[in-house]
Protein backbone atom coordinates (compact mmCIF):
# COMPACT_ATOMS: atom_id res chain seq x y z
CA UNK A 1 0.00 0.00 0.00
CA UNK A 2 1.53 3.47 -0.62
CA UNK A 3 0.23 5.93 1.44
CA UNK A 4 3.26 8.60 0.42
CA UNK A 5 1.87 12.30 0.69
CA UNK A 6 4.49 13.18 -1.69
CA UNK A 7 4.90 10.33 -4.25
CA UNK A 8 7.44 12.46 -6.32
CA UNK A 9 9.78 11.84 -3.59
CA UNK A 10 8.85 8.54 -1.59
CA UNK A 11 9.45 8.58 2.54
CA UNK A 12 12.49 5.92 1.76
CA UNK A 13 13.97 8.14 -0.84
CA UNK A 14 15.94 10.80 2.06
CA UNK A 15 18.71 11.63 0.42
CA UNK A 16 19.14 15.77 1.33
CA UNK A 17 16.76 15.88 4.20
CA UNK A 18 18.01 17.18 7.74
CA UNK A 19 19.34 13.81 8.93
CA UNK A 20 19.43 14.18 12.76
CA UNK A 21 21.31 12.23 15.48
CA UNK A 22 22.84 8.99 14.28
CA UNK A 23 22.60 6.23 16.61
CA UNK A 24 26.55 4.23 16.38
CA UNK A 25 25.71 1.87 19.30
CA UNK A 26 25.98 -1.87 17.48
CA UNK A 27 24.57 -4.64 19.22
CA UNK A 28 24.40 -8.33 18.63
CA UNK A 29 21.72 -10.19 16.42
CA UNK A 30 19.09 -12.67 17.78
CA UNK A 31 19.33 -16.01 16.02
CA UNK A 32 15.47 -15.34 14.83
CA UNK A 33 17.11 -12.50 12.93
CA UNK A 34 19.83 -14.14 11.74
CA UNK A 35 17.05 -16.51 10.36
CA UNK A 36 15.32 -14.00 8.26
CA UNK A 37 18.89 -13.14 6.80
CA UNK A 38 19.52 -16.18 5.76
CA UNK A 39 15.75 -16.96 4.35
CA UNK A 40 16.30 -13.86 1.84
CA UNK A 41 19.69 -15.79 0.73
CA UNK A 42 18.35 -19.45 0.50
CA UNK A 43 14.96 -17.44 -1.56
CA UNK A 44 17.28 -15.18 -3.72
CA UNK A 45 19.76 -18.20 -4.31
CA UNK A 46 16.82 -20.07 -5.12
CA UNK A 47 15.44 -17.74 -7.43
CA UNK A 48 12.20 -17.43 -6.06
CA UNK A 49 12.36 -13.38 -5.58
CA UNK A 50 14.73 -10.78 -5.70
CA UNK A 51 16.45 -8.39 -3.34
CA UNK A 52 14.82 -5.26 -5.46
CA UNK A 53 11.33 -7.53 -4.38
CA UNK A 54 12.56 -7.26 -0.65
CA UNK A 55 13.15 -3.45 -0.78
CA UNK A 56 9.80 -2.88 -3.32
CA UNK A 57 8.18 -4.26 0.04
CA UNK A 58 9.51 -2.55 2.76
CA UNK A 59 9.35 1.02 0.85
CA UNK A 60 5.45 0.27 -0.17
CA UNK A 61 4.82 -0.50 3.95
CA UNK A 62 5.38 3.66 4.49
CA UNK A 63 7.04 5.50 7.05
CA UNK A 64 4.99 4.32 9.72
CA UNK A 65 6.58 0.97 9.78
CA UNK A 66 9.76 2.61 9.70
CA UNK A 67 8.39 3.64 13.10
CA UNK A 68 6.59 0.98 14.28
CA UNK A 69 8.77 -2.29 13.32
CA UNK A 70 12.62 -3.19 13.81
CA UNK A 71 14.87 -3.81 10.93
CA UNK A 72 13.99 -7.28 10.84
CA UNK A 73 10.03 -7.24 11.13
CA UNK A 74 10.16 -5.43 8.28
CA UNK A 75 12.16 -7.79 6.52
CA UNK A 76 10.65 -10.99 7.67
CA UNK A 77 7.25 -9.26 6.77
CA UNK A 78 8.42 -8.35 3.18
CA UNK A 79 9.93 -12.01 2.55
CA UNK A 80 6.90 -13.66 3.75
CA UNK A 81 5.08 -11.58 1.18
CA UNK A 82 7.60 -11.85 -1.90
CA UNK A 83 6.71 -15.24 -0.98
CA UNK A 84 3.47 -15.42 -1.12
CA UNK A 85 3.62 -12.94 -4.10
CA UNK A 86 5.75 -16.31 -5.75
CA UNK A 87 3.48 -19.20 -4.51
CA UNK A 88 5.70 -20.87 -2.57
CA UNK A 89 3.03 -21.38 -0.03
CA UNK A 90 -0.60 -20.73 0.55
CA UNK A 91 -1.93 -18.12 3.16
CA UNK A 92 -4.29 -21.50 4.11
CA UNK A 93 -0.58 -22.77 4.75
CA UNK A 94 1.13 -19.82 6.33
CA UNK A 95 -2.01 -19.27 8.65
CA UNK A 96 -1.49 -23.08 9.94
CA UNK A 97 1.77 -23.07 10.37
CA UNK A 98 1.63 -19.84 12.50
CA UNK A 99 -0.97 -21.45 15.06
CA UNK A 100 1.30 -24.53 15.10
CA UNK A 101 4.43 -22.40 16.15
CA UNK A 102 2.47 -20.74 18.69
CA UNK A 103 1.63 -23.90 20.18
CA UNK A 104 4.90 -24.50 21.04
CA UNK A 105 4.33 -21.84 23.53
CA UNK A 106 7.46 -19.89 25.53
CA UNK A 107 9.41 -22.69 26.20
CA UNK A 108 10.29 -23.00 22.52
CA UNK A 109 11.51 -19.06 21.79
CA UNK A 110 13.26 -19.25 25.27
CA UNK A 111 15.34 -21.58 23.31
CA UNK A 112 16.62 -19.37 20.73
CA UNK A 113 18.55 -17.28 23.30
CA UNK A 114 22.16 -16.90 22.24
CA UNK A 115 24.90 -18.90 24.05
CA UNK A 116 27.80 -17.17 24.50
CA UNK B 1 23.58 2.63 -27.39
CA UNK B 2 26.38 3.27 -25.74
CA UNK B 3 26.40 6.80 -24.07
CA UNK B 4 30.30 7.67 -23.97
CA UNK B 5 32.41 9.06 -21.50
CA UNK B 6 32.82 12.74 -20.49
CA UNK B 7 29.17 12.81 -22.54
CA UNK B 8 26.56 15.57 -21.19
CA UNK B 9 23.34 14.24 -19.91
CA UNK B 10 20.13 15.31 -18.22
CA UNK B 11 17.92 12.39 -15.45
CA UNK B 12 15.04 12.47 -16.37
CA UNK B 13 12.32 14.24 -13.96
CA UNK B 14 9.39 11.61 -14.16
CA UNK B 15 7.94 10.08 -10.14
CA UNK B 16 5.98 7.24 -11.24
CA UNK B 17 4.67 5.57 -7.85
CA UNK B 18 7.03 2.36 -7.32
CA UNK B 19 10.54 1.00 -6.66
CA UNK B 20 12.47 3.22 -8.46
CA UNK B 21 16.78 2.92 -8.55
CA UNK B 22 16.99 6.87 -9.07
CA UNK B 23 16.73 8.92 -6.12
CA UNK B 24 15.01 12.19 -6.17
CA UNK B 25 17.63 14.49 -5.52
CA UNK B 26 18.89 13.44 -8.90
CA UNK B 27 16.50 13.88 -10.91
CA UNK B 28 16.34 16.83 -13.44
CA UNK B 29 19.34 17.64 -12.64
CA UNK B 30 22.49 17.43 -15.16
CA UNK B 31 25.78 15.47 -14.88
CA UNK B 32 28.87 13.98 -17.12
CA UNK B 33 29.19 10.48 -17.70
CA UNK B 34 32.18 9.18 -15.59
CA UNK B 35 31.52 5.49 -17.64
CA UNK B 36 29.86 2.72 -18.36
CA UNK B 37 29.79 0.09 -15.65
CA UNK B 38 27.78 -2.84 -17.79
CA UNK B 39 24.79 -4.24 -18.68
CA UNK B 40 21.88 -5.56 -15.59
CA UNK B 41 18.65 -6.28 -15.66
CA UNK B 42 16.05 -3.23 -14.61
CA UNK B 43 15.95 -3.59 -11.08
CA UNK B 44 12.36 -1.30 -11.40
CA UNK B 45 11.02 -4.75 -13.12
CA UNK B 46 12.62 -7.39 -10.92
CA UNK B 47 10.88 -5.98 -7.66
CA UNK B 48 7.67 -6.70 -9.39
CA UNK B 49 9.50 -9.89 -10.28
CA UNK B 50 8.67 -9.22 -13.74
CA UNK B 51 11.04 -10.45 -17.28
CA UNK B 52 13.35 -7.72 -16.43
CA UNK B 53 14.80 -6.02 -19.58
CA UNK B 54 18.44 -5.44 -19.74
CA UNK B 55 19.92 -1.50 -19.53
CA UNK B 56 23.49 -0.02 -19.65
CA UNK B 57 24.52 0.81 -15.76
CA UNK B 58 26.19 4.15 -15.93
CA UNK B 59 28.52 6.29 -13.11
CA UNK B 60 27.15 9.59 -13.58
CA UNK B 61 29.43 12.51 -12.02
CA UNK B 62 27.72 15.67 -10.76
CA UNK B 63 28.57 18.96 -8.98
CA UNK B 64 27.75 19.47 -5.91
CA UNK B 65 26.26 22.83 -6.55
CA UNK B 66 24.01 21.45 -9.71
CA UNK B 67 22.60 19.34 -6.87
CA UNK B 68 22.05 21.30 -3.87
CA UNK B 69 21.16 25.11 -4.52
CA UNK B 70 22.45 25.96 -0.88
CA UNK B 71 25.97 24.08 -1.36
CA UNK B 72 28.79 26.55 0.46
CA UNK B 73 31.70 23.69 0.60
CA UNK B 74 34.09 23.51 -2.40
CA UNK B 75 32.37 24.52 -5.45
CA UNK B 76 34.49 21.25 -7.15
CA UNK B 77 32.86 18.94 -5.20
CA UNK B 78 31.42 16.73 -6.78
CA UNK B 79 29.17 13.25 -6.52
CA UNK B 80 28.84 10.19 -7.85
CA UNK B 81 25.40 7.65 -8.70
CA UNK B 82 24.84 4.85 -10.51
CA UNK B 83 21.92 5.61 -13.02
CA UNK B 84 20.38 2.98 -15.32
CA UNK B 85 20.18 4.20 -18.66
CA UNK B 86 16.45 4.21 -19.47
CA UNK B 87 16.68 7.42 -17.23
CA UNK B 88 19.55 9.21 -18.87
CA UNK B 89 18.83 11.70 -21.79
CA UNK B 90 21.59 12.91 -23.53
CA UNK B 91 22.10 17.09 -23.84
CA UNK B 92 23.59 17.65 -27.44
CA UNK B 93 24.33 20.94 -26.97
CA UNK B 94 26.13 21.19 -23.51
CA UNK B 95 28.34 23.88 -22.51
Amino acid sequence: MIKDKRPEHRWHDMGGLEAGPINNESHDFAIWEKRVDALLTLSTKKGLFTVDGLRRVLEDMGEDAFETLSYYERWVSSVNQNLIEAGIYTLEELGEKMAEVKKRGKTYGSAQKVKT
Amino acid sequence: MMILNGSHVKIKDISPPGHLRTPKYIRGKNGVIERCLGVFKNPEQLAYSLRAEEYDLYRVRFKMTELWADYSDNPNDTLDAEVFAHWIEEITNAT
